[in-house]
């Protein structure tokens, strides 16, 4: 990073320097150096996922031998190994049940943190301010603190080793930054609407539910697709709640792919991990604007 | 950012409010309704959790007996009995150390470029953001683990201009730095919210700052930074919290088991170990509440600093 030291100070005062007259040869230089940096960055920055479909591609001689990025010809097989799956399951068994716990979360998140949500940004209430800084404070709870006492609540309940544990939580609104975001994108739409929606005879949920819902969308869909993401990448969780190979999500089963094969099955083992991100990498097309404004606006985390 | 909590003005409702449905409002009767989901998630899943969890920390309990009190055992055994565990605080540490300012400075540095750029501006953001999102994921954990692997990119690379280092992965001393990295690799997130930041600066500022004279370097010292200050606290405060509870990486590229030579033990992957692995359910609990405690800690010494470094700007008005 040392390199782009000299952008960033130039980056500093760029910024206004148009009013400055400056000499219009050193600024075009200077935007020259500055794109020209940046694209490096972006080099470094998507080597690893080029070096990942590259190696996907590899035959078994090449992975680890020859350092060129470019495989020698095209070794298909990877794939097919690969979807094959892992200890008898197949891989759309366990893209399937990724899939199930993302959407589940989805739902859980998107329903149980606008209804929070609303309340804490439209709603008056004796112990609202109270309420809101543990609301805050819970965004910043170590998940460690509570997940020994979580994972016996639901060993005695029964549900170790199905769903529940990963969904259930989503749908009593546990992910705080959600709320926070959606507050914040509440408290931004005119009062003006409930008040008139109020004159016109609705009751609290209706207003919730016509109104500002409908208006809510763009925070609600930042909701939607972080949750996706972020159940989709999870491991922790399914390690600790998952023991059945039936059951097993594409994250669980990479992971043990990488334990039962030895080096020689590197080129199927990435073959799966392609797999595995390109519900991630259309997730990310698809919607990177609402994802990068949705980070920007709320100052939330990815 | 609890400030902002504060209710709307109360004499405006009142006036475009019927009296009897301002009453009812207040009371919260239709507000609990809609928080009934979230009350019960922080009951049953946050505070009750953390009530039996501080009273597991002081008993021996495997998931199958009824927990046996013994008091502050499992602390005084951690502190001062347990070599692992005061291993995998160093370890911690020193990634929070290493990976949080590297991580920052680099989304400092990118945004900084990026905020004058009016060309593929768009573009540049959301491909930076990219590896946010993929970071996290089991796939690029193992593709960072072949990468400083013995004979990888990285270990060929620095070997073809005379440095060798061997595998990263298999060094003890250099293992945890290719986990500190992988998080430098997601500087994506913080740099958005800098990038947001760097916009709220006001124009006339830096037009003030250059007619007295400033140059570049003096702009970015007297100018960004100081104003910036509230976002780069936000940042430095968010990723030191994540920082401390790294898991998924450390998981992947030590095997699983902390290795090599428990150099990338990190607390996290301890606390996993004992609890889940050895079913020390109760050693677990404690080392939970310690890292809480810690990490408490760590954000209360964050916000007493920052009184003086960090600029609100409309406070001094």
């Amino acid at each position: 990073m040392a390199t782009t030291v000299p952008d960033v100070k130039s980056a500093a005062g760029l910024k206004n320097s148009s009013g400055l007259k400056n000499n219009s040869g050193r600024t075009r230089t200077a935007a020259i150096a500055k794109h020209l940096g940046l694209v490096a960055v972006l080099l470094v920055l998507l080597y690893p996922l080029v070096w990942l479909l590259a190696t996907s591609l590899k035959p078994a001689n090449e992975v680890l031998t020859s350092l060129k990025l470019l495989p020698s010809h095209i070794e298909w097989s990877n794939y097919t190994t690969a979807l094959d799956g892992i200890s008898g399951v197949s891989i759309s068994r366990l893209l399937l049940n990724s899939l199930l716990i993302s959407v589940g979360s989805v739902i859980g998140n998107v329903v149980s943190c606008s209804l929070a949500a609303y309340a804490f940004a439209r709603l008056r209430f004796r112990m609202r301010g109270p309420m809101f800084g543990f609301m805050i404070a819970t965004m910043m709870l170590p998940h460690h603190a509570v997940l020994i006492p979580q994972y016996i609540i639901f060993n005695k309940l029964g549900m170790v080793d199905t769903y529940w544990p990963l969904i259930l939580p989503k749908f009593l609104a546990t992910e705080a930054f959600f709320v926070f975001l959606i507050v914040q994108f509440m408290r931004g739409l005119p009062r003006e609407l409930d008040e008139a929606a109020r004159i016109d005879g609705c009751g609290p949920f209706r207003i919730f539910w016509s109104v500002v819902l409908p208006l809510t969308r763009p925070a609600l869909i930042t909701t939607a697709i972080f949750t996706f993401i972020w159940s989709w990448n999870d491991f922790f969780t399914q390690l600790i709640y998952l023991f059945d190979p039936e059951k097993f999500t594409i994250t669980l089963a990479l992971r043990n792919f990488v334990d039962q094969s030895s080096t020689s099955a590197y080129g199927p083992m990435f073959a799966m991990s392609v797999i595995s991100i390109v519900p991630i990498v259309l997730f990310f097309f698809a919607f990177q604007r609402y994802l990068v404004e949705g980070m920007a606006t709320s100052g939330l985390k990815g | 950012m609890t400030t902002t909590a504060t209710p709307p003005p109360r004499t405006a409702r009142a006036t475009a409010t019927p009296p009897e449905q301002r009453k009812r409002g207040q009371r919260g009767g239709p507000a609990y309704i809609f928080l009934t989901p979230w009350i019960l998630g922080v009951v049953l899943l946050t505070l009750a959790p953390m009530a039996v969890s501080l009273y597991l920390s002081f008993t021996d309990y495997n998931l199958f007996d009824p927990p046996k009190w013994v008091g502050l055992r499992n602390y005084s055994d951690m502190f001062t009995a347990d070599p692992r565990y005061w291993r995998s605080v160093g370890t911690t540490l020193l990634y929070v150390v290493v990976a949080v300012p590297l991580k920052l400075a680099i989304a400092l540095g990118v945004a900084l470029l990026l905020s004058n750029t009016r060309k593929a501006k768009g573009f540049y953001r959301s491909a930076f953001y990219a590896p946010s999102l993929l970071g996290a994921s089991m796939a690029v954990a193992l593709v960072w683990r072949a990468l400083y692997n013995d004979g990888g990119t990285v270990d060929e690379l620095l070997s073809s201009i005379g440095i060798h280092t061997g595998g990263w992965v298999s060094d003890p001393h250099l293992a945890v730095f290719v986990v500190a990295l992988l998080s430098a690799w997601q500087f994506g997130a913080p740099m958005v919210i800098f990038l947001a930041g760097l916009q709220q600066i006001p124009a006339d500022l830096y037009e003030a700052a250059a007619l007295d004279g400033a140059g570049r370097w003096r702009r970015f010292v007297s100018v960004t930074l100081p104003m910036l200050s509230p976002v780069v606290f936000f940042n430095l405060v968010l990723e030191t919290i994540q920082s401390f509870q790294v898991f998924t990486p450390a998981f992947a590229i030590s095997g699983g088991n902390g290795g090599p030579a428990d150099s990338t033990e990190f607390y996290t992957l301890y606390l996993y170990e004992r609890g889940f692995t050895a079913s020390h359910m109760g050693y677990a609990s404690a080392m939970a509440w310690v890292l809480l405690l810690a990490i408490g800690a760590v954000t209360l010494v964050l916000f007493r600093t920052s009184r003086s470094w960090v600029f609100y700007a409309n406070e001094g008005a």
